[in-house]
């Protein structure tokens, strides 16, 4: 579904991507990990364009998405990203921050928006919650409807930056449960957290990114119980 | 003895007020000072929106098809602002608009248009950058265009930052508009002027005049306050 094909970024003279070649597949999960600022958001923020890579390309769907002639924003509508900061747009209600694309994009009807808009809402139990703005929600509330948000434009595959990372511990557990569920249903998944048991629990692969890149790649039991890679065994050492 | 003085002074008034109906001709002044400072503030707006969009869509470009625009709303910006509006308002109208039936109210308002552009594409600029750079990548990432992202997410959140400075060039502009009077514009300042060439005595006249701009102006900052109040409002969480 992507295919990664030396993937390189540089920032000025700082290469912090090395060359990245993977392939991730229809309904795979993946959960990418390392030490901060090892290249693993930079390589999340790469695959929708939103860090423009420097060197190599991305496949996404069988259309190579950094060749300048394809339509990255057509392809970004199948590509649902979910931010540490949330990024909900504060000056909209609940449901408009939800159905702006929908509306604006798909263009779908106003009515059948709001209906799929709510319809989201009562899965995740925040319907009441439809016309408040964000800044009147709790932090778990925010990356909720962030991933609904992102949901709502029915996305072949989610991106998530450290989707928890800027939540108060207390909230952590409704964000990672919404993402168990659409891991469950089956949505194509790639997700850069710190959450290790999440990882183990959920992931199909875990890759370790260290140095711009991927040291060690593996399904989770192996992958947490027997790390062959030093840096790795480190790190897991310290977060474990 | 002090009564004399406050007759004159009475007399003085009254004659730069009320023979020949003469209070109507600072409101006409009054009239078309609004009416300039108005559509010059609408002219003005559209031109520094789009001045700013195209100057923060150059900085975050590295074609170099978007960056030339970018730069001639800079050379743009730097005329404006490095040269006297007079001597800007003069040119416009000896030079640009030579046809006999021009209409000098449309110059003017065209002029202080262009000249307040560049003062209100500086402030939108700074509105602009000044949203959350998430929330761009969020529209981005949606699959919105950078310019439907600039219009439907960042520019009603620009707004906000903007107001409060856009209300001042509104205030400033509504006192700028005076120098019309040099294109033969019957604006408060004029009108003002032309009551003194017939009572032989100026100081009044461009007393009273002085008195309208003051009470407008104190008006206006009255209005932009209570608005500014009221989005603040909005903001507390």
């Amino acid at each position: 579904m992507i295919v990664t094909k030396q993937l390189r970024k540089s920032f000025g003279n700082h290469e912090v991507l090395k060359g990245i070649d993977q392939h991730i597949r229809q309904g795979e999960k993946v959960v990418v990990i390392g030490p901060s600022g090892s290249g693993k958001s930079t390589f999340l923020r790469c695959l929708n364009l939103l860090e423009e890579p420097t060197g190599g390309e991305i496949w996404f769907e069988g259309v190579n998405i950094t060749d300048r002639h394809n339509d990255i924003n057509k392809m970004r509508r199948k590509m649902g990203m979910v931010f540490q900061q949330f990024n909900l747009f504060p000056h909209l209600t609940v449901t408009e921050n939800i159905t702006l694309a929908p509306i604006k994009l798909k263009k779908l009807p106003e009515e059948a928006a709001k209906e799929r808009a709510l319809e989201l809402l009562r899965r995740i139990g925040l319907e009441e919650k439809a016309s408040a703005y964000p800044n009147q929600l709790s932090g778990g509330q925010k990356q909720r409807i962030a991933i609904v948000r992102a949901l709502a434009m029915d996305p072949d595959v989610m991106l998530f930056d450290e989707p928890t990372s800027a939540l108060d511990p207390e909230m952590v557990g409704e964000v990672l449960e919404l993402m168990r569920e659409l891991a469950r249903e089956g949505m194509t998944m790639v997700v850069v957290t710190h959450e290790m048991g999440f990882a183990r629990e959920v992931a199909n692969r875990v890759l370790f990114i260290d140095d711009g890149i991927v040291k060690e790649e593996n399904e989770p039991g192996a992958f947490f119980d027997q790390p062959k890679d030093p840096r790795l065994q480190e790190f897991l050492s310290k977060v474990l | 003895m002090i009564f004399e003085k406050l007759l004159s002074v009475y007399e003085a008034f009254y004659n730069a007020i009320v023979p020949e109906r003469r209070y109507l001709a600072y409101i006409n002044g009054l009239k078309i000072t609004l009416v300039i400072s108005l559509f010059a503030v609408l002219l003005g707006v559209a031109i520094g929106v789009v001045v700013a969009v195209v100057k923060v869509c150059g900085a975050h470009t590295r074609s170099s098809l978007m960056r030339f625009p970018a730069k001639l709303c800079d050379i743009y910006i730097a005329v404006i602002r490095g040269t006297p509006l007079m001597v800007q308002l003069l040119i416009i109208y000896n030079l640009i608009f030579t046809s006999r039936n021009t209409n000098p109210i449309l110059v003017g308002t065209v002029c202080f248009g262009i000249n307040s552009g560049a003062y209100v594409a500086e402030i939108v600029r700074a509105g602009i950058n000044a949203v959350d750079i998430g929330q761009m990548e969020a529209g981005r990432s949606l699959g919105f265009p950078w310019l439907q992202t600039m219009w439907y997410i960042i520019l009603p959140q620009a707004i906000k930052n903007i107001l409060p400075a856009l209300g001042n060039e509104f205030i400033t502009l509504v006192k700028e508009t005076s120098v019309a009077s040099v294109i033969a514009v019957n604006d408060l300042t004029k009108n003002a002027q032309y009551i003194g060439s017939r009572t032989w005595d100026l100081i009044p006249p461009l007393l009273i005049a002085a008195a309208i701009y003051l009470v407008i102006v104190v008006l206006l900052s009255r209005l932009l306050g209570a608005f500014e109040r009221r989005l603040a409002k909005g903001d507390r969480h």
